[in-house]
């Protein structure tokens, strides 16, 4: 059983990547990668107040975003959405844990709305207009794979263009210790069900015991093994390099994702 | 849609383990909110807690995922033989064919907010005995619930705030759709924890009273727990009169506000329009409403808005928050299993709590319980960041037999 989708539009923000056009030159073997910390963008559409409030993962989240519709030339008020993330905004999180433990619990109300695993997809709406559906997703390491199966059974089911994302961000200390995320690091990929004149490839998923694909490069492969959202890397990698190939995405523990990739 | 059927489901919250309580307190209109006396918790207010959640030994081969979240999952999957069902699809239909989409808000994070008070005083770390990935992280109580049964195709959590386990029902109806999978576990999980109960205080949305959905004096929210879960199957072709169904699904995005509901209701009501378009159903065919009705002024405002726009005003509906508490990433299951009672026992539920209705809102809201046929459904769970989801339920009788 395979699930199929045409990629129209990618965006990629990471350690190295400042966007898809380089990232395509990276994983293509035209240039070396080099790691440099992830430059987050101020979210240039949200209003001044909220631009100010937002953490890493709205601010990711809409770079990425906005990368992979100007690619695709689609209206993004229009597309449903998948947003796939281990965990949510960690800075929030870590805060409001602090101030929980301490004498004073009286936490930021924007703090505390900012702690929801969906803050990114409210963002991504508000910033757009896309009254759309928005699926908030959390799989741990395995998010990327869950987003892209969710995204694809809205595209086959629903017969819609989908607007998938899977975007990590860093803990601070404490929770970094106990959950190592090195950098920010976010793909976005614009799925349809029909071919158009600005199709990238073909994917068709299904799933599979096999072994997941690795990466030569030991700094992207460090990449793919520290970041959930990176376990995608193989993927942008086959786009980048135009062949047909198999490449197997890390997925669950026994259960990882085969992925037949033409290049259109 | 090709409606799906409930062959299976079960619910534990602070009115009742599985559901001979749940539908017990339902009808003796029992509620299960009782002033806060979780952990150090020094607000005034009201919460649905489910007794002895943390007396529940989680079996020692996931003894690393021992959290209070997980407790809760696991006393609710082994209510009303549904344990048993699950294993006995698994071994249908293969492990593999087998999707979980399970929701949640806050999963285990109550684990890591008492880990913070146990930091090292020198370096600050956490204890060594914390264990993120099994506890906090957002995936936890799916990982959980996927090693207990020993499934081993795709598994999710959805985590859109208060939507959450309506929106599995979405997630799971596309992926059976798509031929991935052949049956879903479906559910929604959340547990008491300090970040919500402080996080909602600091809005100003949580009452001091139990909380009073729909009424002049609403005030905000009652926080609850809960555990609920349904078992989704293809229609097979003989099903008894009182099978449940899931006959649509609707679900919008306000693009509004983070924590303010569209003032108009108009992402809710996308999303119940949405709901009976795909299970070709008129309005005026839904004979009961389960309103996400959190009791916070402006959530009850919006819904009336959006519900008396698509119904009109005689609709029968309540909220069943005032029994259950506001259960968060649950709710959306636990609802989705009260609509189930409701279509199984033709028992409308009144909202508790609630003594005068705001003459504003102007909907049909049952301040008693009916006894009548009901044969379809619908349930709204509404989340921050304006999430919307409202989901169709039938009986299988009412198949074909259109008023």
């Amino acid at each position: 059983m395979t699930l199929s989708a045409y990629i129209e539009g990618v965006g990629l923000l990471g350690p190295g990547f400042p966007d898809w056009p380089d990232g395509r030159e990276i994983l293509g073997g035209q240039r070396a990668y080099e790691a440099h910390k992830t430059v987050l963008p101020a979210p240039a559409l949200l209003p001044a107040a909220e631009r100010r409030r937002c953490g890493a993962i709205v601010k990711l989240t809409l770079a990425t975003g906005l990368e992979a519709i100007a690619a695709a030339e689609l209206d993004a008020a229009s597309l449903p959405s998948v947003f796939a993330s281990s965990g949510g905004d960690g800075e929030s999180c870590h805060l409001i844990c602090e101030m929980l433990a301490s004498c004073d619990r009286q936490i930021s109300p924007t703090r505390f709305h900012n702690s929801v695993h969906n803050v990114a997809a409210g963002y991504w709406s508000i910033a757009t207009g896309a009254m759309a559906t928005s699926s908030v997703l959390s799989a741990f390491d395995a998010s990327f794979g869950a987003g892209l199966l969710e995204a694809l059974a809205q595209v086959a089911v629903d017969d819609t263009r989908c607007l998938l994302f899977a975007c990590d961000t860093v803990y601070p200390e404490p929770l970094f210790s106990a959950r190592p995320i090195p950098d920010a690091f976010g793909i976005a990929l614009v799925l349809a069900p029909q071919r158009s004149a600005r199709t990238l490839a073909q994917i068709a998923v299904s799933l599979t015991d096999a072994d997941a694909d690795r990466l030569d490069d030991t700094a992207l492969e460090g990449l793919r093994t520290t970041i959930p959202a990176a376990r995608g890397l193989p993927l942008l990698r086959a786009i980048a390099l135009e062949q047909t190939q198999r490449v197997v995405l890390d997925y669950l523990d026994g259960t990882r994702l085969a992925v037949d990739i033409a290049p259109c | 849609m090709n409606s799906l059927w409930l062959s299976h489901f079960t619910a534990t919250s602070s009115i009742g383990r599985g559901l001979e309580q749940t539908l017990d307190s339902l009808r003796h209109r029992r509620g299960g909110l009782a002033p806060c006396a979780f952990d150090t918790v020094d607000l005034a207010t009201f919460v649905g807690e489910v007794a002895a959640v943390d007396a529940l030994q989680i079996p020692a081969h996931l003894a690393d995922h021992d959290c209070r979240n997980n407790r809760l999952a696991l006393l609710g999957l082994t209510q009303d033989g549904f344990d048993e069902a699950v294993r006995a699809a698994s071994a249908k239909y293969g492990a593999q064919r087998i999707g979980l989409f399970l929701g949640t808000s806050t999963s285990g994070i109550l684990q890591t907010e008492l880990a913070y008070r146990r930091r090292d005083p020198a370096t600050g770390s956490l204890p060594a005995d914390f264990d993120y990935r099994t506890t906090h992280n957002t995936f936890s109580v799916a990982d959980f619930t996927r090693r207990y049964f020993g499934l081993s195709g795709p598994a999710v959590v959805v985590s859109s705030a208060c939507s959450s386990s309506a929106k599995v029902f979405a997630s799971a109806r596309r992926m059976m759709a798509s031929g991935l999978i052949d049956a879903a576990l479906v559910g929604g999980v959340d547990s008491l924890c300090l970040t919500t109960l402080y996080g909602f205080n600091s809005l100003g949305l949580i009452s001091e009273q139990a909380c009073r959905p729909f009424d002049a004096q609403r005030n905000g929210i009652s926080i609850g727990e809960a555990a609920a879960f349904a078992l989704l199957e293809r229609m097979p072709e003989n099903l008894d009169g009182d099978a449940v169904l899931l006959l649509g699904v609707g679900e919008s995005s306000d693009a509004y506000h983070m924590s303010s509901p569209h003032p108009e209701g108009l992402g809710a009501r996308m999303a119940m329009q949405a709901a009976l378009s795909m299970a070709a159903l008129q309005p005026s065919e839904i004979d009961y409403i389960n309103l996400h009705g959190t009791a916070t002024q402006s959530n009850d405002a919006a819904e009336a808005k959006a519900v008396r726009h698509l119904f009109g005003p005689a609709t029968p509906c309540s909220s069943t928050k005032g029994a259950t508490g506001h259960t968060l990433g649950a709710a959306g299951g636990i609802e989705a299993v009260i609509c189930a009672l409701a279509l199984r026992h033709g028992l409308l539920p009144a909202g508790l709590n609630s003594r005068q209705l705001d003459p504003a809102l102007e909907l049909d809201y049952l301040l008693e319980n009916r006894e009548q046929q009901v044969s379809r459904v619908l349930s709204n769970s509404f989340g921050f960041g304006g999430t919307n989801c409202s989901l169709v339920f039938g009986r299988a009788d009412s198949l074909g037999n259109k008023p």
